[in-house]
């Protein structure tokens, strides 16, 4: 059916021309601006600038907390969009509206008030002290705010499939004798792993790129808890603008090839869910 | 029909908003110069500036306007090498307007075009204790005994950083250390940092909200602002030297030139040296550079031995060199 | 019919899920919420309405946002819908690449996307020196702004629409085809009202996620103040200015307008669904 597309319905030649342009206008051709930058230093002092202990240091710490919040996010976002969109309860509406606020709050308020939220003497950081110590400045405090600036992705990714769902598929289901959790994994989850991958990898995405939280409820210390955004200010601040074009330019090759990896699956999933 | 009505006037709305921003581009040259600044100085251009464009009123009988940019002094500096059109500058680190120069913005010598060596005012680092100084910190060699912990932001990412870093050197050289005594000395006050914050304020948020940290090192002006806004839990404490922190101002030629502005920056500048301005970067907690009217303000500014950049290291391309770029010497106090 | 699902699961189940939905948003999103309406009405009332509209910058910061993020969003929606369109209908070589390059914004630090789009179009580079001959700026006026917003918020309306467009299948546009209509016409009378929820909820999270965006804009608008400060920038000057009741006030702004946008789009929603 899907090779058979292209003939059957229109605009295949014009949609894909016009995408690639606007992708090519903004997204692209900014970033070879940079790549070119990057790419003006010479094979040694590129490696030079972009793997240093220090740098690896910033990758790791990027890249596990981003995934450790992406994973909780989908954890929590598949619980919120099937409740919001399968339930009614009062209050159901302002809670559906309040999903999108992480992405409404500048990251900076953002990374503010939960790190005054957080400390060991703030409201709920007083609370966790004797169980968990204090979740501020440390990498526990990252994943947190990550937690929070990817929230939206998973719930907003899910929340149209789930409620286009053919309710019909799931009554015939019921009807054949089904029960509420075959229907479950039968019927309504193989719908979902795409989305919820979707979701995934925009969150994912998201954390790896986050700055302006971080750096309030981060000690920032190198070596310990900088991340990769931080380095990148510091040789902006020493005028290299090319070794900072260098770490952006991995740091992006990463995102890149995290993304492909995950889109693959996900049409993976696609074909035999 | 509602959807209807609701869909046009969505799209009249996105019209002309697209339309408004399309034409904001066009680079007009209206009565107004741009003054870019470095970030702790709000309050203190505000105020000038008021007076400025009053008083030049007067005199032409036409009404500037003076726009203000603020930001990090480094990134300030970038974005005028980019293309931000600023007519005059005032950074915190002489290095930052330098590199303007070096992008050729600024003619050569541009140091002592103005007088005090381009300084309207200069400033200092200071510390900020608890109330009842509790750890006892009165002078540098207090910052690394006991536990006493220390805010500072970073100096990769802060002018306030860096001045820090030069302030707690040169006072260690003044002490008679050697050069190994003060690099180890600085290397466990960093040890001793729990928090590296990007800027400025956000050390100042980080030691007076979060109170985090015993000693805050900062500029002379904001502890001042600080400690008065803390309302009594945080004092100023004055160590016996500090360093001359000066934060140098400069017209950028090249666009002045280019917007024919020449008359009205040249007045901007000489207004900033009149005992009017003078006494308004006194009011802001600044030192200023006459001396009849900083010693006008001696209560406000105690009497405190400052040492110049140079005494660290005799040029700033040295300073930078030698603390500050990558795999420096900065660099390697974090590595431990 | 959504409503007789809603009563088929047990309480069991829903209930449970119920009281962690509530807990999630509670500790996630409400509290940290709550402390920025706390600090913004701090002072009572009539303290937050002139922190809002007494200052001639903060009144231009708010007309900025309003003008920008729209822009930015409405070039997004276009190539979004046509972007969605393309990838959820057809199956061609390079299909992941493509999808993963509409990604890659997202995982772009906001300093990154400033920096990038300063080595573009700066005075110093290849197209910025070139606009900024013929009198026209770019970087550190609005349609720099336009361009980095447009830039960080580039995959949500694609994103929101590709999953959307694959749940409902391409029957009833084939359906259409098949009956005569053009290309023209079965895109406008079938594909976009079918997607019109869809579309609607990527709109407003694309415009919230636009004027919150702070970043990139912080490196791409020079900061001046009254001109190129937007509501986000506005913020962090006035949090600089130790004028925290004032930042909160703008950050409680935000909120409302997105609160607004998803209000009005809940009251389409009964007006004209089924």
């Amino acid at each position: 059916m899907a090779v058979g597309m292209k003939k059957a319905l229109p605009g295949y030649r014009l949609g894909l021309g016009m995408t690639t342009a606007f992708l090519g206008l903004i997204v692209l051709l900014p970033l070879a601006a940079g790549a070119a930058k990057a790419f003006e230093l010479s094979p040694s002092e590129f490696l030079a600038a972009v793997w240093t202990p220090r740098t690896v240091a910033a990758y790791k710490l990027t890249l596990w907390t981003s995934f450790a919040a992406a994973s909780i996010n989908v954890v929590l976002g598949l619980t919120v969009a099937w409740t919001l969109v399968r339930y009614d309860f009062p209050g159901r509406k302002i809670l559906d509206a309040l999903v999108d606020i992480p992405f409404a709050l500048p990251t900076a308020v953002a990374g503010l008030i939960y790190a005054n939220l957080y400390i060991a003497d703030g409201p709920v950081g007083r609370l966790l002290m004797p169980m968990t110590g204090e979740i501020a400045y440390t990498p526990a405090g990252i994943v947190l705010v990550l937690i929070f600036t990817g929230f939206p992705f998973v719930v907003r990714s899910v929340q149209p499939v789930l409620e286009d769902l053919d309710a019909e598929m799931e009554e015939a289901a019921m009807i054949l004798g089904a029960s509420p959790l075959q229907n479950f994994m039968r019927v309504i989850l193989p719908n979902l792993i795409a989305p919820t991958l979707t979701g995934f990898t925009l969150a994912l995405a998201r954390s790896v790129g986050e700055y302006g939280s971080v750096i309030f409820i981060s000690t920032n210390r190198p070596y310990e808890m900088e991340i990769a955004p931080v380095l990148i200010v510091a040789r902006l601040e020493e005028y290299a603008y090319r070794e900072a074009a260098a770490v952006a330019v991995v740091l992006l090759a990463v995102s890149f090839v995290l993304l492909i990896a995950i889109n693959l699956l996900e049409r993976r999933s696609r074909r035999h869910g | 029909m509602t959807q209807k009505i609701l869909i046009l006037s969505g799209l009249i709305y996105l019209a002309l908003a697209a339309a408004w921003v399309l034409q904001s581009g066009i680079v007009r040259d209206g009565p107004e110069i741009l003054h870019v600044a470095c970030d702790p100085t709000r309050e203190l251009w505000a105020d000038v500036n008021t007076h400025f464009v009053e008083n030049q009123e007067r005199a032409i009988g036409k009404r500037w306007r003076v726009n203000m940019s603020h930001g990090g002094s480094g990134s300030q500096a970038r974005a005028v090498i980019d293309g931000l059109p600023a007519d005059f500058l005032s950074l915190a680190l002489w290095s930052d307007t330098d590199a303007v120069r070096k992008a050729g913005l600024i003619d050569d010598g541009w140091v002592d075009e103005q007088p005090y060596r381009s300084l309207p005012y200069f400033s200092t680092i200071v510390f900020v204790v608890r109330k009842g100084n509790p750890k006892g910190v009165r002078d540098w060699p207090d910052l690394v005994t006991g536990d006493v912990n220390i805010v500072t932001p970073n100096p990769k990412t802060s002018g306030n950083g860096k001045w820090s870093v030069l302030a707690a050197w040169g006072a260690c050289l003044r002490r008679g250390m050697s050069e190994t005594e003060t690099d180890a000395y600085l290397m466990e006050l960093f040890r001793r940092v729990p928090v590296l914050d990007t800027s400025a304020r956000n050390a100042t948020a980080t030691f007076a909200s979060k109170k985090r940290g015993d000693v805050h090192l900062t500029w002379e002006n904001e502890a001042i602002l600080e400690v008065a806004e803390a309302v009594g839990e945080l004092e100023i404490v004055y160590p016996s030297c500090s360093i001359r922190a000066e934060p140098h101002i400069a017209v950028v030629d090249r666009i002045v030139e280019r917007r024919g502005t020449q008359e009205i920056v040249a007045s901007y500048v000489k207004f900033l040296y009149t005992d009017e301005a003078q006494h308004l970067i006194a009011k802001h907690h600044h030192r200023p550079s006459n001396p009849a009217i900083l010693a006008r303000y001696a209560d406000r500014f105690p009497n405190i031995a400052l040492f110049p950049a140079t005494d660290v290291a005799p040029t700033w391309d040295a300073i930078l060199a030698k603390f500050f770029a990558e795999n420096a010497a900065f660099d390697r106090w974090m590595r431990n | 019919m959504a409503e007789a699902r809603r009563r088929r699961d047990p309480s069991y189940v829903k209930l449970p899920l119920i009281a962690a939905t509530f807990g999630i948003l509670g500790v996630l999103i409400i509290l940290p919420l709550y402390q920025v309406f706390a600090q913004a009405f701090g002072n009572g009332v009539a303290a937050y309405w002139s922190k809002l509209t007494d200052s001639p910058e903060t009144r231009h910061a708010i007309f900025l946002t309003l003008m920008v993020a729209p822009t930015a969003v409405m070039l997004n929606t276009v190539f979004g819908t046509i972007a969605a369109y393309t990838i959820a209908r057809f199956r061609f070589p390079g299909r992941t690449v493509l999808v993963s390059l509409i990604d890659l914004p997202f995982s772009v630090s906001p300093v990154v996307a400033g920096l990038v789009l300063v080595l573009l179009y700066g005075k110093n580079a290849a197209v910025g020196g070139w606009l900024f001959e013929w009198g026209y700026q770019v970087i550190f006026a609005p349609p720099g702004l336009v361009l980095a917003t447009a830039f960080v918020t580039f995959p949500f309306v694609v994103r929101e629409l590709i999953p959307v467009l694959e749940a409902n299948g391409a029957e009833e546009e084939l359906a259409a085809r098949s009956l005569g209509a053009s290309g023209r016409q079965m895109f406008f009378a079938v594909t976009l009202p079918n997607i019109k929820w869809g579309l609607l909820y990527g709109v407003i999270l694309c415009n919230a996620r636009a004027m919150g965006e702070f970043g990139a804009i912080y490196v791409v608008s020079g900061r001046i103040t009254g001109q190129t400060d937007t509501m986000p920038l506005r913020i962090e000057k006035l949090y600089q200015e130790y004028d925290t009741t004032g930042a909160m006030a703008i950050a409680s702004l935000l909120t409302f307008l997105s609160l607004v946008t998803l209000a009005l789009k809940a009251w389409l929603e009964t007006k004209l669904r089924r």
